[in-house]
């Protein structure tokens, strides 16, 4: 499968650059209404693209079941081990078509910018190249440039068309991201090399079982992210792998890097301040490919990388101050579940609209981040002793999780639009100043109701499924902190009935008397694919829940 | 399967028994709500619901929108209610039924291996059955209610769009084939009940109530939610049948130790009952969740009866009897062996069946009395279930719907009818009258006491935007006290509310509410002559419930209808005639008929001379829903101890109440013969409702917000978490300026400055003499310490967390 000779995921990983490049060399004389819908014709071939790929993954998975499907490998770095190696499962499938299906929305939704609409068009694409490339890499070193490329254009949409404070919360958000990305970084190198440190009698071993070794050579150095889950955690009680220090200490290191780089990204609290600031200053699009497509980078990358690298690390029993007998997993878990609950609360308090969403995300992030560590306490159990105790909750968390992933992009991304709509009108984000908007903009009123109870996770949207599931798999596995979480899930119901009611209930405030408050034709465009998509999930599933569910249960060997 | 199939076979036709109200819904949404400007201050928007802004245009719903939306609503709940016919008349005839049902289903979710996912699926057992008479009538008759009594009204459009989405969510609860279906259908009520009980949002009583309704069903659901999960986790399945129907997944539920508190003896089964009995708490309004239902009568009152009667909290006991079999897992009732969650049922219900009934005698909201008569009536039902009286409390909540949607659309046909009266003295006699009314209806001293709590009153805190047209208008057309007389006026309302009380009340032989009740007394009694503990709590405490409720339906009848008119708004209520006159009172009547009629079916064998005529084959209803349980109940043996005391509670409340309220009615500016014979503490206390409202708010409400704004997000995000961020960036910067000022010593200084080197030292001296080099040294120096703290302190941990 090849677009012009270029296999079809090397393609979708260009294209959104090309597009951009396109948007930009657009004369500005050509007028800004030219950039905007070039941009957006653009963009809906993007999402042709994607909406294709994950078809052809369907279509491929039933067929011919296996780990990976559209897999391109050629050599790069030969000396490093590192080569352009991009592949798809049913995890990076589901994120794919997310990423597709946003990034013409948060065009549509750019219409509104006037200042340097090029740039901003072309920031939005650019940014989808970012994403694509971490959900379909299959190497960790372009995994990682990638994760990084992707922080550029959102600082910028950020520090550019942002709102009054853009400064601070665009410096914050990258000196944060990329503080966390140095941790990662060496520990990419650590374990890129430590590989050759593998003993060959292991790794021949591991070749006769394991495909994704074959044309591996024991001895070098590899990034490749099927050879890495295959050997890293095998390499066990050697000596001096790296400096000198024990292989324990390496691997505890490396398991540091990723897991707080990935935390500040999911964001696991309490690495979440940079959140709110971000969201709240960032324009509509912004916030929407923030919410929707940057936060799953990092839930993606604990599904992806840390938890088949390190099956050992999650479970290792840590004793934490003398009492607590925990693990890695186990901390996970607890900080999701403060995130569910103290974000929930946070979000109670906020007066932003912006920020209040902003906060949601942390509520609902937790969520996923609680799946993560049942299905990383599971995988590490069943490395060490070959069965864990309970797969099939760990294969429902981690779907959970999943699903949670997914149904956030719509949601969020909904509630930012609705957010950037009323604001983009009113010039206001202060809930206190609004008031009974429901008369003057009826459709927006359903709108914003409808997208708030997605986002609330109403059974029958898609907002439950994930939420539903997560609890499902966590509640046998870490019982009391399911319990404790679900003050969260209560919480939740009262901020968003605080932003309702702030928004459209009570009388109407007659200082917005003669403004237009009724959502545009164009906003309605932008967010109706959403709504759709929400009652689809939320009724029937399985159209994309078949998918996850293969690679999840495939990854957790249920 | 194609078509034909589909719609012939009744395992498969239940799935269009909602669809029919939710794709009303839906039409409504898209299609047919339209509506057209208007000068908010005009006719068709501004009433005491409508706040009239100046110079502001509003959206009215068109002629032909409001029709449109009518036509489609009443076709979706008709074709509703015939689908559902359908498949009763079918379940009828069928042999063996309940041991055979009629399902169907698919793979809804893929989780695991094939064959693990989750099934959905629709059911249609005896009990399924019996809810299939019930709800769809009952809604049937709200929508031709909501016909008439939402006419005026500027949104009808919307209000039928939500009805019909809360009878599919009903009817989709109902139809449920497990546990995770009945709870998608349990939520989007409770998001209906929400938007319906704040569909008037312009006020703020009405949008307070409606956050109220919704957080605190939301408390029971959350805890509700973990039930299911644990249920699912433990069995691998939320299918009733499969759970319900099967002995080993029971037994293996009741003999699995719970996965908390399980070291106190309490069986997986047993919490995960209470997980879902809380639930049903919330649900149903049983103390201690109970706040939200009286409060939820800011909606219109189509919602009210739908909330009350047809749907909602009947949904929580529904939920309750569906997942009896899981409450009942290692006891049995029958033998006195009682489990953990059929005892927290039987306390909880009996509790509020007499908590309820209390406060019920001091409301003057005629709407109100209602909503706490509710809350009683559905404790009777749970404490019903707690005793094991499965029949008895199935059998109630049948009964219960139907006499008690009655009461709350003649209540609204009353309020419509003062509503009336108020135009008409708002009309003809000018504002005079209307103050006059006012000074009227505050002028017994406790009347007015009482209305600083009530919610109504909240109306007037919002004046700040557009609302000044309605500054000092009080008059309260749901305020008993402003009645009197209405049966002269309203003769249909009179005796259909006079039907739908005494059969509240349980009026002995004749009437369906004395049936139902008596059973459950029946069930109790059974119990206490065996000697066991909680059923002679429970038939204590609803003997005296019943004999309450019997007084307080009595004293709101006799505050309504009898005597003079107390004020001239009441001198003037009416239905008038036409449309909305037909369509609020034909519903009435054919509740009322049930009300009465529907009580037959469950005439014990050995009741005298009646359990001949009605019961000759056994009792009809229980023989009907037996079969739904795996082990049917078993029939209690008759006594008449129980049906004397139902004679003697329902009698005695009524003569109380009449003595009080008929014998001499009240007058204008009299006050409530109550406070005579109770103490005016005692009275006040029951007319606050206990103050829990009170309680929560500073117990729950207010700490919590302040939890929100103090603590989580100012000191936590703000000041501890971002306060360390913001100190790590501010050290990087010092660092930086560090090498900043090293760059321009040592680089440049070597650089350039060599040749200057030596003109220079005299002046570099003495700079280190004005103490700036050691003030960055000691920075170093603490710079290094922290980084060196940081590095032993951390790994510790990391040898640890390496398995060191």
């Amino acid at each position: 499968m090849s677009i012009l000779g270029i296999d079809i995921l090397t393609f979708l990983v260009i294209y959104p650059a090309l597009a951009a490049l396109v948007v930009l060399l657009i004369p500005s004389s050509a007028g800004k209404q030219i950039a905007r819908y070039a941009a957006l014709a653009l963009g809906l071939v993007f999402t042709a693209l994607t909406v294709s790929v994950f078809s052809q993954y369907q279509l491929l998975q039933i067929n011919d079941p296996q780990a990976q499907q559209l897999v391109s490998n050629t050599p790069w770095f030969t000396v490093l081990g590192a080569s352009w190696h991009v592949g798809l499962d049913g995890i990076s499938a589901a994120m794919v078509l997310l990423t597709g299906i946003l990034t013409p929305l948060a065009i549509i939704i750019s219409f509104e910018i006037e200042e340097r609409v090029n740039m901003h068009l072309a920031l939005v694409l650019f940014f989808a190249t970012g994403c694509i490339g971490v959900f379909v890499a299959q190497d960790l070193m372009i995994f990682f440039l990638f994760y990084e490329l992707s922080l550029v254009p959102m600082y910028f949409l950020i520090n550019q068309w942002g709102g009054p404070n853009r400064k601070y919360a665009s410096t914050k958000f990258f000196i944060y991201s990329m503080g966390g990305s140095l941790g990662m970084l060496l520990a990419t190198q650590l374990i890129g090399w430590s590989i050759s440190q593998v003993p060959a009698d292991i790794v021949s071993a591991a070749q006769a079982t394991n495909p994704a070794l074959a044309s591996y050579i024991a001895g070098r150095p590899s990034f490749d992210m099927g050879v890495i889950s295959a050997l890293w955690p095998l390499l066990q009680g050697v000596q001096g792998v790296f400096l000198g220090i024990s292989v324990e200490t390496v691997k505890a290191l490396a398991f540091l890097g990723f897991f707080i780089a990935f935390c500040i990204k999911v964001p696991i609290w309490p690495f979440h301040t940079w959140l709110p600031d971000a969201h709240g200053e960032a324009p509509t699009a912004g916030s929407m490919l923030l919410a929707g497509v940057m936060l799953k980078l990092g839930a993606y990358g604990f599904l992806r990388l840390v938890i088949p690298f390190f099956p050992d690390v999650w479970v290792a029993p840590i004793n934490l101050l003398g009492v607590i007998q925990t693990n890695w997993a186990g901390i996970l878990a607890f900080l999701s579940v403060l995130g569910v609950v103290l974000g929930a609360f946070s979000a109670l308090a906020q007066n932003d609209i912006k920020r209040l969403v902003a906060y949601s995300s942390v509520n609902h992030m937790g969520w996923v981040g609680l799946g993560i560590a049942v299905a990383a306490l599971a995988y590490g159990q069943s490395f060490l002793t070959g069965a864990a105790s309970d797969v099939q909750s760990a294969i429902i968390a981690a779907n959970g999780a999943v699903m949670q992933m997914f149904n956030h992009g719509l949601s969020s991304a909904g509630m930012f639009l609705l957010a950037g709509a009323i604001y983009h009108k009113t010039h206001t984000r202060d809930l206190r100043e609004y008031g009974g908007f429901w008369v003057k903009a009826p459709i927006y009123g359903t709108i914003f109701i409808f997208t708030s109870m997605a986002s609330l996770g109403l059974p029958g949207l898609n907002g439950f499924i994930g939420e539903f599931l997560v609890v499902r798999g966590a509640y046998p596995v870490f019982t009391v902190l399911t319990v404790l979480a679900m003050i969260g899930l209560l919480f939740t119901g009262s901020y968003i009935l605080k932003g309702i009611r702030a928004v459209l209930h009570g009388p109407f405030n007659m200082h917005w008397k003669d403004y237009n408050l009724e959502i545009e034709v164009r906003e309605v465009i932008a967010i109706a694919p959403l709504m759709a998509l929400m009652l689809i999930t939320g009724l029937f599933p399985n159209w994309i829940l078949e998918v996850i569910n293969a690679t999840v249960t495939r990854m957790m060997g249920g | 399967m194609n078509l034909a199939e589909f719609l012939s076979s009744p395992n498969t036709l239940p799935w269009l028994i909602p669809a029919g109200p939710l794709l009303a819904f839906a039409i409504i949404v898209l299609i047919t709500n339209r509506g057209r400007l208007v000068p908010a201050a005009s006719h068709a928007y501004e009433d005491h619901n409508h706040p009239g802004y100046k110079g502001l245009f509003v959206p009215v719903v068109t002629d032909w929108g409001r029709v449109a939306s009518i036509i489609v609503g009443m076709s979706g709940i008709i074709a509703a209610w015939l689908i559902s016919l359908s498949i009763v008349g079918q379940a009828f005839a069928k042999q063996d039924f309940g041991k055979k049902v009629f399902e169907s289903g698919f793979e809804w979710m893929s989780l695991g291996a094939p064959g693990s996912g989750f099934h959905m699926g629709v059911l249609v057992d005896p009990l399924t059955t019996i809810m299939l008479v019930m709800v769809p009538l009952a809604c049937t008759m709200i929508f031709i209610y909501a016909i008439g009594y939402m006419a005026h009204d500027p949104r009808q459009a919307r209000f039928f769009a939500l009805i019909s989405l809360f009878a599919g969510a009903m009817l989709t609860l109902v139809v449920a084939d497990n546990l995770l279906l009945l709870f998608v259908g349990w939520e989007v009520m409770g998001l209906c009940s929400y938007l319906l009980i704040g569909f008037w949002y312009e006020k703020p009583s009405a949008y307070k109530a409606a956050m109220k309704a919704f957080t605190t069903t939301r408390v029971a659901d959350v805890i509700m939610m973990l039930g299911i999960v644990y249920l699912y986790a433990q069995t691998g399945t939320l299918s009733f049948r499969e759970i319900m129907y099967n002995e080993e997944v029971l037994a293996g539920l009741a003999g699995t130790p719970a996965i908390l508190f399980g070291s106190f003896g309490l069986s997986a089964a047993g919490l995960i009952g209470i997980f879902l009995i809380i639930g049903t708490v919330g649900k149903s309004a049983q103390f201690p969740l109970h706040v939200w239902l009286p409060d939820a009568m800011e909606g219109p009152t189509p919602v009210s009866a739908m909330i009350h009667a047809a749907a909602m909290v009947s949904a929580g006991v529904y939920a309750t009897i569906r997942m009896f079999p899981v409450f009942e897992a290692g006891g049995h009732p029958h033998e006195g062996i009682l489990t953990a969650p059929l005892i927290f049922m039987a306390v909880v219900g009996a509790f509020t069946a007499i908590f309820a009934a209390t406060i019920a005698v001091a409301q003057n909201d005629v709407k109100k009395v209602l909503a706490y008569s509710t809350i009683s009536q559905l404790g009777f039902m749970l404490a019903a279930l707690g005793m094991g009286a499965y029949v008895a409390a199935t059998f109630h909540l049948i009964t219960h719907a139907f006499f008690k949607a009655l009461l709350f659309m003649a209540s609204g046909s009353v309020i419509h009818g003062m509503e009336h009266g108020q135009h008409h003295v708002h009309e003809h006699a000018g504002h005079g009258h209307d103050d006059h009314a006012h000074d009227d209806a505050h002028a017994p001293a406790v009347a007015h006491a009482a209305h600083g709590h009530d919610a109504h009153h909240d109306d007037h805190g919002h004046d700040d935007h557009a609302h000044e047209a309605h500054a000092g208008h009080h008059f309260d057309p749901q305020d008993m006290m402003n009645m009197g007389g209405l049966r002269k006026t309203m003769p249909v309302t009179f005796v259909t509310f006079l039907i739908g009380g005494l059969s509240l009340a349980g009026f002995p032989l004749i009437t369906a509410g004395f049936w139902s009740k008596d059973e459950i007394l029946a069930d109790a009694w059974y119990g206490i002559t065996n000697g066991w503990g909680v059923h002679a709590l429970v038939f204590i405490l609803l003997a005296a419930a019943a004999f309450l409720t019997a007084f307080y339906t009595m004293r709101q009848l006799g505050l309504t209808f009898w005597g003079e008119p107390r004020t001239e708004e009441a001198k003037h209520a009416n239905l008038g005639q036409g449309v909305v006159s037909a369509t609020m009172t034909l519903p009435l009547i054919i509740l009322a008929f049930f009300a009465v009629f529907a009580g037959f079916v469950g005439v014990h064998p050995d009741f005298p001379i009646l359990g001949g005529i009605f019961s000759a084959n056994g009792i009809p209803f229980k023989n009907f829903l037996g079969p739904t349980l795996l082990v049917k109940p078993e029939l209690i043996p008759f006594s008449i101890v129980p049906v004397l005391t139902s004679f003697v509670v329902g009698l005695g409340g009524l003569y109380v109440g009449w003595l009080l309220y008929w014998r001499k009615p009240l007058v204008a500016g009299e006050a409530d013969p109550l406070t005579r014979i109770i103490p005016a503490n005692v009275y006040n206390l029951l007319k606050n409702k206990y103050y829990v409202d009170e309680l929560y708010d500073r117990v729950f409400i207010r700490p919590s917000q302040a939890f929100a704004n103090a603590f989580a997000y100012v000191f936590l995000d703000k000041r501890l978490i971002d306060g360390f961020l913001h100190l790590i960036a501010r050290v990087a910067v010092w660092i930086g300026d560090l090498f900043k000022v090293l760059n321009l010593w040592l680089i440049d200084g070597v650089g350039d400055g060599i040749p200057e080197f030596i003109a220079m030292f005299g002046r570099w001296f003495r700079r280190i003499q004005t103490g700036r080099i050691q003030q960055y040294l000691l920075l170093v120096a603490i710079a290094a310490i922290l980084i060196a703290l940081v590095l032993v302190a951390s790994s510790g941990v990391l040898v640890q967390a390496a398995g060191g």
